[in-house]
């Protein structure tokens, strides 16, 4: 049967509500701002009385309209006269109102003007730096200790992070060097064959991996992977209060758990970097050889020309700072993370993002560099 | 109320003082004006209903949390104002069993329990192990050395966590609810277990609690934190607080609410 509330009324000063039929979730929903706006309409109102003889099944839908009922009569000083309602809904109600309204959200958004929210995000970039620099300080310290024998990690966790970030990186490392490098000798070949000058191909993809794209695109694949993994495997710590068990143990969170990622990475990167700079010279020779039927000695001999050992150790110098900041971004932004899953997800797209992005900076800034200084 | 707790401590050191602690994240006050102190040899509990600050009480205690105002002595001194060494060696004197264990989910149980040994002792690996062991079976998991930490349940994971806290025989030992998601009966035994470490080995046992039956069992001091008026209202053996107290909030906390409801229902009629 459909819900029915009508009002009616006794007197100047009172009302009296029935209400009818059935008030379930699965019956048409009846508006009670509607009631509401006739009864506040009455200024004289001071007294409501509910009816409910004709009242059938009923549950959360008839109980969130007499919390509103409430709620209104409440700030009115509207005595309300609950005699007419079935037993168990004035039990229910009483529960439900037995402890007040928390007043306050403290997750409102502070709506400040524009200056007010500069001012807001310059602390937060100022708190932010401090904290970088602290994380630095004390990453430098810890090396200091690892130099002098006294820094204490499980070597063991050293080995595994070796692995992890070495060994197990290797094929998707392959691959990309791989394609790079053909794709590199393909945007070349485009342009050196208007000038019947294919051969230089060699040069560009020579160099052009060596220097560059090898160490780029390898920190790039491990910011990814390793970075991420770093950022989420100890944003969970901090979740489970592994890090603080740390602490309390007077085992130097930096020690244990920074230094053996940040040694992993600084060892393995610069191998993988070297390995997908053959792998990109690899792939270059094979549009070179079997697309621009450049013989295989002469692209060979041609990539030798073209570069000097100098080449080889630019991209090996950048692939040390990269592992620096993939190593330090997943790390910091690991032990920053907050206290719940959704916190972690952000400490490792957050990791990434700044490993991605200072790996370009840092690219730009040495290529210019190096490119100055002639080297 | 200060006296109460001062009172409750004069004949025995006192291992910790806590004087006008006041704490806070960021801007928001937690509790304020904290004065208590926990004897040597006490079994001390944090009690107070939730979200008043409890578990922030214990991590200023154990200095994972600088205080906003006041202070923590350990020895004398604050326990910021020891050197970084100093404070090393006092964190390495206590235990801390945390809420949901903490263990280090990637090493196996007796990894866990043997880290903080090799760590800071010189004892061969054979011996280690022999320790690792004992302390395991201390707290019924023997057998489980080669487990890792998911693979077993919750309570065992906490009891691991507290085969871990005791590794290096602490004279202090923190409980954040080491009886929280625990069934009765194991959460008796290791009441039972901290009563036997404190008795037989004179460890100092401070535990954060709402378990009545623990508090009453196993407390011989406490401090009462409320939420709402922001700071503790009432200190001691809570044994004699439930006799003595005349705050109604503590009265209905130690008992349930029975207390109001009982004179609630006699209003009623």
């Amino acid at each position: 049967m459909q819900p029915s509330l009508t009002i009616t009324y006794p007197s100047g000063e009172s009302a009296l509500l029935t209400l009818e039929g059935d008030w379930t979730l699965d019956q048409m929903r009846l508006e009670w701002s509607g009631f509401q706006l006739e009864l506040a309409a009455r200024a004289s109102l001071h007294r409501v009385r509910l009816e409910c003889a004709q009242l059938g099944q009923w549950d959360s839908r008839l109980l969130t309209l007499l919390q509103a009922l409430f709620d209104f009569a409440e700030e009115r000083g509207i005595e309300l006269d609950l005699s007419g309602l079935p037993e168990g809904v004035v039990r229910l109600l009483k529960l439900s109102r037995a402890v007040p309204e928390r007043t306050g959200n403290p997750h409102q958004e502070a709506t400040g003007s524009l200056l007010h929210n500069i001012g807001e995000m310059t602390l937060a970039g100022w708190r932010e730096l401090q904290q970088f620099n602290a994380f630095v300080g004390e990453l430098l310290l810890s090396f200091g200790r690892l130099l002098s024998g006294r820094a204490s990690f499980r070597r063991i966790d050293l080995l595994r992070f070796l692995q992890s970030a070495g060994p197990e990186a290797l094929p998707i490392v392959t691959l990309i060097g791989l394609l790079v490098g053909a794709v590199l000798a393909f945007v070349g070949a485009v342009q050196l064959q208007m000038f019947g000058a294919e051969i230089y191909v060699a040069n560009l993809v020579g160099l052009g991996s060596v220097r560059e794209m090898g160490a780029m695109m390898t920190a790039i694949i491990m910011a990814g992977r390793t970075g991420s993994a770093y950022a989420a495997q100890l944003g969970t710590m901090q979740v489970n209060d592994e890090i603080d068990a740390l602490k309390t143990f007077g085992i130097s969170v930096i020690d244990f758990l920074v230094l053996p990622r940040t040694l992993a990475l600084l060892l393995m990167l610069p191998l993988l970097t070297l390995w997908a700079d053959v792998l990109g010279i690899l792939g270059g020779l094979l549009v070179g050889v079997l697309v621009l039927d450049i013989s295989l000695l002469e692209y060979l001999i041609q990539t030798r020309d073209s570069m000097g050992l100098w080449d080889l150790a630019v991209g090996l110098i950048k692939s040390v700072i990269f592992a620096l900041v993939i190593a330090m971004s997943g790390c910091l932004r690991g032990l920053q993370s907050g206290r719940n899953s959704s916190a972690v997800g952000n400490a490792t797209t957050s990791a990434t993002v700044t490993a991605i992005l200072l790996i370009v900076i840092w690219d730009a800034i040495t290529t210019i560099l190096f490119n100055q200084l002639g080297i | 109320m200060g006296r109460v707790a001062t009172a409750a401590t004069t004949d025995r050191e006192a291992h910790i003082q806590v004087r006008g602690l006041t704490m806070a994240y960021g801007e928001v006050v937690i509790q304020r004006d904290l004065n208590f102190a926990i004897g040597r040899g006490d079994v001390f509990i944090i009690m107070g209903g939730s979200g008043c600050g409890k578990s922030t009480l214990l991590r200023h205690l154990i200095g994972l949390k600088p205080p906003a105002a006041g202070e923590v002595i350990y020895h004398g001194s604050s326990l910021w104002d020891h050197t970084d060494e100093e404070r090393d060696s006092l964190m390495r004197r206590m235990g801390v069993l945390y809420q949901s264990g903490a263990l280090w989910t990637s090493m196996t149980l007796a990894e866990n329990v043997a880290l903080p040994l090799q760590q800071y002792t010189r004892l061969p690996t054979g011996q280690i192990r022999e320790l690792v062991s004992y302390k395991l079976a201390l707290v019924g998991l023997r057998g489980f050395e080669d487990y890792y930490p998911a693979e077993i349940s919750g309570g065992m994971q906490k009891r691991a966590g507290l085969a871990r806290a005791m590794a290096l025989d602490p004279e202090l030992l923190f409980f954040d609810e080491p009886s929280a998601g625990l069934d009765p009966v194991s959460a008796r035994r290791l009441d039972d277990l901290i009563l036997e470490l404190n008795q037989s080995l004179g460890t100092t046992v401070v535990v954060v609690t709402h378990e009545l039956a623990s508090i009453f069992a196993i407390g011989n001091n406490s401090v009462f934190l409320d939420p709402e008026s922001k700071t503790m209202i009432a200190a001691g053996d809570p044994n004699t607080l439930l006799k003595t107290s005349t705050d109604p909030r503590v009265i209905s906390f130690l008992t349930r609410g029975e207390a109001a409801q009982r004179t609630h229902r006699e209003e009623g009629r």
